[in-house]
């Protein structure tokens, strides 16, 4: 069992057994290497799981869920919006010149389509909800942290992952949802407008081919995606806010950590979802 | 009323650093104990490692017939229960507003209706008087406001055991008296075992029945207020006097050189100053934990220094106990007294002050 707020430099899970154990053997390079190959993410995947178990505890936090939802939406929509039009249109401008050399213009509508369901919209996804969400929520937390609300919250009886966690995780998961298909849509439209009007393409030919490579699977794995970004982005934020030590500088640090780790998780993630699906799920031949 | 907690052989460690080993200590069923130390002894942590939320290297923390450091986590969110815990700043949420943080616990815990928490909210706001502040955030007021407010949520559960971390720093005299009264008054009142760590000596002085010293990574003495206060051991003596004669330095600890230089000049640590009467809860009852004074003493064969036991109106209370025991035992349907007859302690006679109630 592991506890919101074993951090750092408090022997958790590790130091229970240490006389004797392994731990005994891994002190003295306990400080570097070790810390980081194999405490820290335990301690992290301790966090997850003691935050799944909480995840069935009841009774959720709907409130909580909702407020928090709410607030991911109010930082992400925007942004997610504003970095969609521009993404659609890059595609269309790096992707259009090539297709017309090729003489493949019929085929504008398809690249577009399949390269932003595909990967742009959860890659764009990803980066609002671990740059934007998750900063916020590690923030947050980090500063109940140091301020000993989340130590009086269990003082109080109360378990901060069922009452905080759990509802933050899966407000970023659920939004993440609704991200991915609002950069679907609003980098598609980004692509066909630039396309249509600044390229001179018809927009026959990009309407057209819309589904000439693109499948509704490739929708499905971008849901995924984009629920797993979710997921994570809240588990990351978590550990690193709840585990926030030595004042305001201690939550900065947090936050800063928190959005590289993410970043780096969830490209790895999207490597992985990725080439599951094209393993698993046949393509469309043209 | 009130729980037992017993420390076993508690060690605690923050990676080689030792913050103090092998300590054992009783704090007795329904009793008001301090722990005091330097800063920077760990006291903080100890009271931490109590309600478990760091677990101790070595030892036990027996809570009734729960052993805290070895409870699974439902048993210790349970467990937890049992306490009113007021942390240094009060620990309130940010964003809630003060009645909302006091209720909080009502909320989480009880299927209470909205109209019986208003009223125990309330009830609790105006023992710390805190009434008409309930719709400000933690942030808009000040700390001895917020460390009062955190007072009222540990209290909104009625706890068996209330441990309070430095319940004085930051606040000003005054208040930090009334406050000293508030809690005799609420252990006369609900019977529950308190913890206070602090370093505030006047405290440390009037109001416990025991006090506990940690010092140099150890408790160096736990026991009777009396005992420690008619202690001849050197830290015990240098910090219940606040001197600068004596083991404790400016930095943690002075080294052996500097106590034989100290030694060599022949620093004399002078008379023991008289021991204070205690504090009397403010409606004049005894509480049931309460010994008589002098009675440890009396056990001992220790003669207290002169002047002992006096208060600031002049009474003996070694004399004055035995009527003051008498009258209460006659007036035992009408506990409540004029104030300033019930009210010995050095230097502090409020008249009962318009907030606290007993």
């Amino acid at each position: 069992m592991t506890r919101a707020g074993e951090g750092a430099n408090q022997p958790g899970k590790f130091g229970r057994n240490r006389n004797g154990g392994p731990g005994a053997v891994l002190r003295p390079a306990a400080g570097g290497l070790a810390n980081v190959a194999v405490r820290e993410p335990g301690r992290f995947f301790a966090l997850c799981l003691d935050t799944f178990r909480a995840m069935f505890q009841r009774p959720l936090q709907w409130r909580e869920f909702i407020q928090q939802a709410w607030f991911i939406v109010s930082v992400t929509v925007v942004p997610t919006a504003l970095v969609a039009i521009p993404f659609g249109a890059i595609l269309s401008l790096q992707v259009g010149g090539l297709i017309r050399q090729l003489g493949a213009q019929s085929y504008t509508g398809a690249t577009a389509v399949t390269a932003i369901v595909r990967e742009a919209s959860p890659i764009v996804t990803a980066l609002l909800i671990a740059g934007a969400a998750g900063s916020a929520i590690c923030a947050d937390l980090g500063s109940r942290k140091i301020r000993e609300e989340i130590d009086a919250m269990e003082v109080l009886g109360i378990n901060p992952l069922h009452r905080l966690v759990v509802p933050r995780m899966l407000a970023c998961a659920f939004v993440g949802l609704f991200l991915n298909g609002l950069v679907s849509v609003v980098g598609i439209v980004g692509g066909y407008v630039f396309n249509v009007m600044v390229q001179g393409g018809t927009p026959g030919a990009y309407l057209a081919s819309f589904n000439a490579m693109a499948q509704l699977p490739d929708l499905y794995q971008a849901e995924i995606k984009a629920f797993v970004f979710g997921i994570t982005a809240g588990l990351v934020a978590a550990y690193k806010g709840l585990n926030a030590a030595g004042g305001p500088k201690g939550v900065g640090d947090a936050v800063n950590q928190t959005v590289v780790i993410t970043f780096m998780l969830l490209f790895v993630e999207n490597f992985l979802i990725s080439a599951l699906y094209f393993q698993f799920v046949p393509q469309k031949g043209m | 009323m009130g729980v037992e907690i017993r420390v076993e052989g508690l060690t605690k460690r923050f990676g080689r650093q030792v913050i103090w080993e092998d300590v054992s200590l009783t704090l007795p069923a329904g009793e008001i104990s301090v722990l005091l130390g330097p800063s920077g002894t760990g006291k903080s942590v100890f009271l931490k490692t109590l309600i478990g939320l760091l677990r101790p290297e070595r030892g036990h923390v027996w809570v009734g017939d729960q052993d805290v450091p070895r409870l699974s986590e439902s048993k210790l969110y349970e467990t937890r229960k049992l306490f009113g815990v007021l942390f240094q700043d009060g620990a309130l949420f940010g964003s809630m507003n003060l009645f909302d943080n006091i209720a909080f616990p009502l909320r989480e815990h009880t299927k209470k209706k909205e109209g019986e928490i208003k009223r125990i909210v309330m009830e609790k706001m105006e023992l710390v008087g805190l009434v008409g502040a309930e719709g400000k955030l933690p942030g808009e007021i000040s700390g001895g406001m917020r460390k009062r407010a955190g007072l009222a949520r540990a209290l909104v559960l009625d706890p068996e055991i209330i441990l309070c971390d430095e319940p004085d720093s930051g606040l000003d005299p005054v208040r930090t008296s009334y406050l000293n009264q508030l809690i005799v008054d609420l252990n006369a009142q609900i019977g529950a075992t308190i913890l206070i760590v602090t370093h505030d000596i006047n405290t440390a002085r009037t109001v416990p029945d025991n006090i506990g010293l940690l010092f140099r990574r150890q408790l160096v003495m736990c026991g009777p207020r009396e005992m420690l206060l008619s202690s001849e051991e050197p830290v015990v003596r240098q910090f219940l006097n606040a001197r600068r004669v004596g083991p404790i330095g400016m930095s943690e600890e002075k080294d052996v050189s500097e106590l034989e230089a100290e030694a060599k000049m022949g620093h004399d640590p002078g008379r023991l100053p008289p021991i204070p009467p205690q504090l009397l809860p403010s409606n004049g009852r005894v509480r049931p934990t309460q010994s008589p004074p002098g009675a440890w003493l009396r056990a001992n064969g220790v003669t207290p220094p002169a002047g002992s036991f006096i208060d600031e109106l002049g009474r003996n209370w070694l004399e004055e106990w035995p009527r003051y025991v008498a009258t209460m035992s006659v007036g035992a349907g009408a506990p409540t007294r004029p104030g300033p007859v019930t009210q010995p302690g050095p230097g502090k006679t409020p008249p009962p002050p318009g907030g606290v109630r007993a």
